[in-house]
């Protein structure tokens, strides 16, 4: 397998990676954070014949990607909090007519305006829909510039084979920071041209056959329940196939943390220092963040404290209660806003939980 | 004997749920006609709005998707980008087109996109029960200018979308036309069909206004419509080229 190993930043190394995954649409809105993806497109999708918009806004953006979807290509679109809280409309669209599309989300400080600096506060927004309707979006959250490359490349490729929409929801942090990555060449990828699915429902023309309809709209009666249960269907096999997470250490620690993202890498140097101080404590690193690693925090909450650290006021700690399920106590450590918690404060809170 | 007139390949035989009196079945009909004439069935991509215009594929033999409300030409840009040898049009109400996809229109039509745009201008919001629309025209009551809209209350002019568009360098074709008699009807089919040819022959932006009648939110008989775009509507909205 022929690899190479460049330095490039989360957002470039995102781009990279949709190109090399046979995406040849991309619109999108400038916004900071992530100014680096439309750039990084603007430069190179016309290198493989590939389409780049600077769109209006952002709801015209998801709308676009709404149309290069339906017409059977891969598209995606990025931005960042206020950006993507324009495209709710959009998104819930995508799901509501089973078009694949992939939109990348490099959060800032909320809520309103906020600020530039990195923040995982739209967890929420992602994994709970977001926008209108029953519906979902598989969310990657990516702690590494390595890890988003690859995982853009899996989210083109479920969002293809589900027909939804996925998201990769990374902080200002894996954004803009510059790492090492290996970059697997085209023909290593399953995402070469050859083995792209075929979608017999694209528009492309009703040619020799019936024509293709894309639609949300259910007007007969039960007709948009029983179409919602094929949704909740689709959701349920998600679930059941496609949970990552990263574990070490989470049968027989006294104490598990649980952080995604940049906090995840944080929390990991926390609990190295622990180690030496002889305390043992466990890390649980949720990849998807929807569908959430529930059975498997669950399966191992008893008899241990848990930890949840986050660049936000506590949401993925609401889902973190219901996995734990009474199970065992749960504290949290986050802040807001663009603070994030050091080594230092990560340590001391473990040290107070487990009683050192 | 020769066949001069039958049902267009690209309209399904169904029956219609549209209000009696209603255009958009016509103007439905007239897309269909003019997109088998030109023998462009098999590559044409229809968008349909959100508006009374909603179900447009129940009516289309065409390969067609739904778009959010006002969206439709940024959607139609991404199925066109990707798809260039494709006639891709659009199909929308005043409301939807020059109201909430203002932003859409205007952005779509500056970048030159070669679509087709079919703007359907009834003046009202049909689909939500008859409130104003941006091309309402001053003193018209609807739902939500009970006493006639009044430029004076703050309730705006009646938009001009057309003379907006007119001044943007990379749009190749408006016309204004309307349906208010069996000449009329020919002429906007001719304007429908010059916006198709356009794109065919890669022109650029083309959009068709067609003036439209509800006889149900303008409370009026469907004979008295027709009389009240002929006389009143096109004061405000003259038809023509305009560019
Ligand atoms: C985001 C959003 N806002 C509002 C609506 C409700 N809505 C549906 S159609 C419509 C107006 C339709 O008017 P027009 O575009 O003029 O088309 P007509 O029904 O008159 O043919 C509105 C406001 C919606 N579906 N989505």
């Amino acid at each position: 397998m022929k690899t190479k190993k460049i330095l490039m930043t989360g957002n470039e190394a995102m781009a990279e990676a949709a190109i090399q995954a046979g995406c040849r649409f991309y619109a999108g809105y400038p916004i900071t954070p992530q100014n680096e993806i439309p750039a990084y497109f603007a430069n190179h999708m016309p290198e493989v014949g590939g389409v780049f918009i600077q769109a209006e806004s952002e709801i015209s953006a998801i709308n676009m990607v709404f149309g290069a979807s339906a017409a059977g290509k891969r598209a995606m679109t990025s931005s960042s909090s206020p950006g993507i809280s324009l495209k709710q409309e959009g998104i819930s669209y995508l799901a509501g007519c089973q078009l694949p599309g992939v939109i990348i989300n490099v959060m800032r400080g909320g809520p309103g305006l906020g600020n530039i600096s990195p923040s995982q506060a739209d967890y929420f927004q992602a994994t709970k829909g977001g926008g209108h309707g029953d519906y979902h979006m598989i969310v990657f959250a990516p702690s590494s510039v390595q890890e988003a490359f690859d995982l853009t490349v899996l989210a083109f490729d479920l969002a293809d084979k589900y027909r939804m929409p996925a998201m990769i929801l990374v902080d200002g942090f894996i954004g803009q920071m510059m790492e090492p990555l290996v970059v697997h060449s085209p023909q290593s990828t399953v995402h070469s041209k050859s083995r792209l699915l075929t979608k017999k429902w694209a528009l492309t023309g009703a040619k020799n056959r019936k024509p293709n309809v894309i639609r949300s709209l259910f007007l007969a009666e039960g007709r948009l329940e029983e179409f919602n249960e094929e949704l909740q269907n689709k959701y349920t096999r998600i679930k059941n196939k496609e949970v990552r997470f990263e574990a070490d250490n989470i049968e027989d620690c006294d104490c598990l943390v649980v952080s995604y993202g940049i906090m995840a890498r944080i929390v990991s140097g926390a609990i190295e220092n622990l180690k030496k101080q002889k305390l043992n404590i466990g890390s649980l690193r949720p990849i998807t963040l929807w569908p959430f690693p529930t059975d498997i925090i669950r399966k191992v909450a008893k008899n241990k404290k848990i930890l949840v650290v986050e660049m936000s006021a506590g949401q993925m700690l609401e889902d973190c209660l219901l996995a734990v399920n009474g199970q065992a106590k749960v504290d949290f450590l986050g802040r807001t806003g663009g603070g994030i918690s050091s080594e230092e404060e990560i340590i001391k809170k473990i040290k107070s939980l487990v009683g050192r | 004997m020769d066949k001069i007139y039958s049902h267009p390949k690209s309209l399904h035989d169904t029956t219609t749920h549209y209000c009696p009196g209603c255009g958009h079945g016509t103007i439905h009909k007239l897309i269909c006609q003019v997109i088998d004439e030109l023998g462009i069935r098999e590559k044409t991509i229809a968008i349909a709005p959100v508006g009374c215009a909603v179900l447009a594929y129940d009516y289309w033999n065409l390969d067609t998707t739904e778009a959010a409300h006002g969206r439709a030409t940024a959607v139609a840009t991404g199925l066109k980008r990707t798809q260039p040898e494709k006639i891709i049009f659009t199909y929308q109400g005043d409301g939807d087109l020059a109201a909430i996809g203002t932003a859409e229109t205007i952005h779509c039509a500056n970048r030159g996109e070669n679509i087709t745009v079919i703007f359907v201008n009834n003046g009202i919001y049909g689909m939500t029960g008859g409130q104003m629309a941006p091309t309402t025209l001053i003193g018209q009551k609807t739902a939500t200018t009970p006493r006639g809209r009044n430029v004076n209350l703050g309730e705006g002019e009646p938009l001009k979308l057309l003379e907006m568009l007119a001044v943007l360098p990379r749009v190749y074709y408006l016309e204004r036309t309307a349906i208010c008699s069996p000449r009329s009807v020919l002429n906007v089919k001719r304007a429908i069909k010059q916006a198709f040819s356009n794109q065919i022959e890669n022109k650029g932006f083309s959009l068709v206004e067609v003036i439209s009648p509800c006889p149900t939110y303008w409370n009026k008989s469907a004979a008295d419509c027709l009389k009240w775009i002929e006389h009143e509507v096109v004061k405000t909205y003259p038809l023509g080229r305009l560019k």
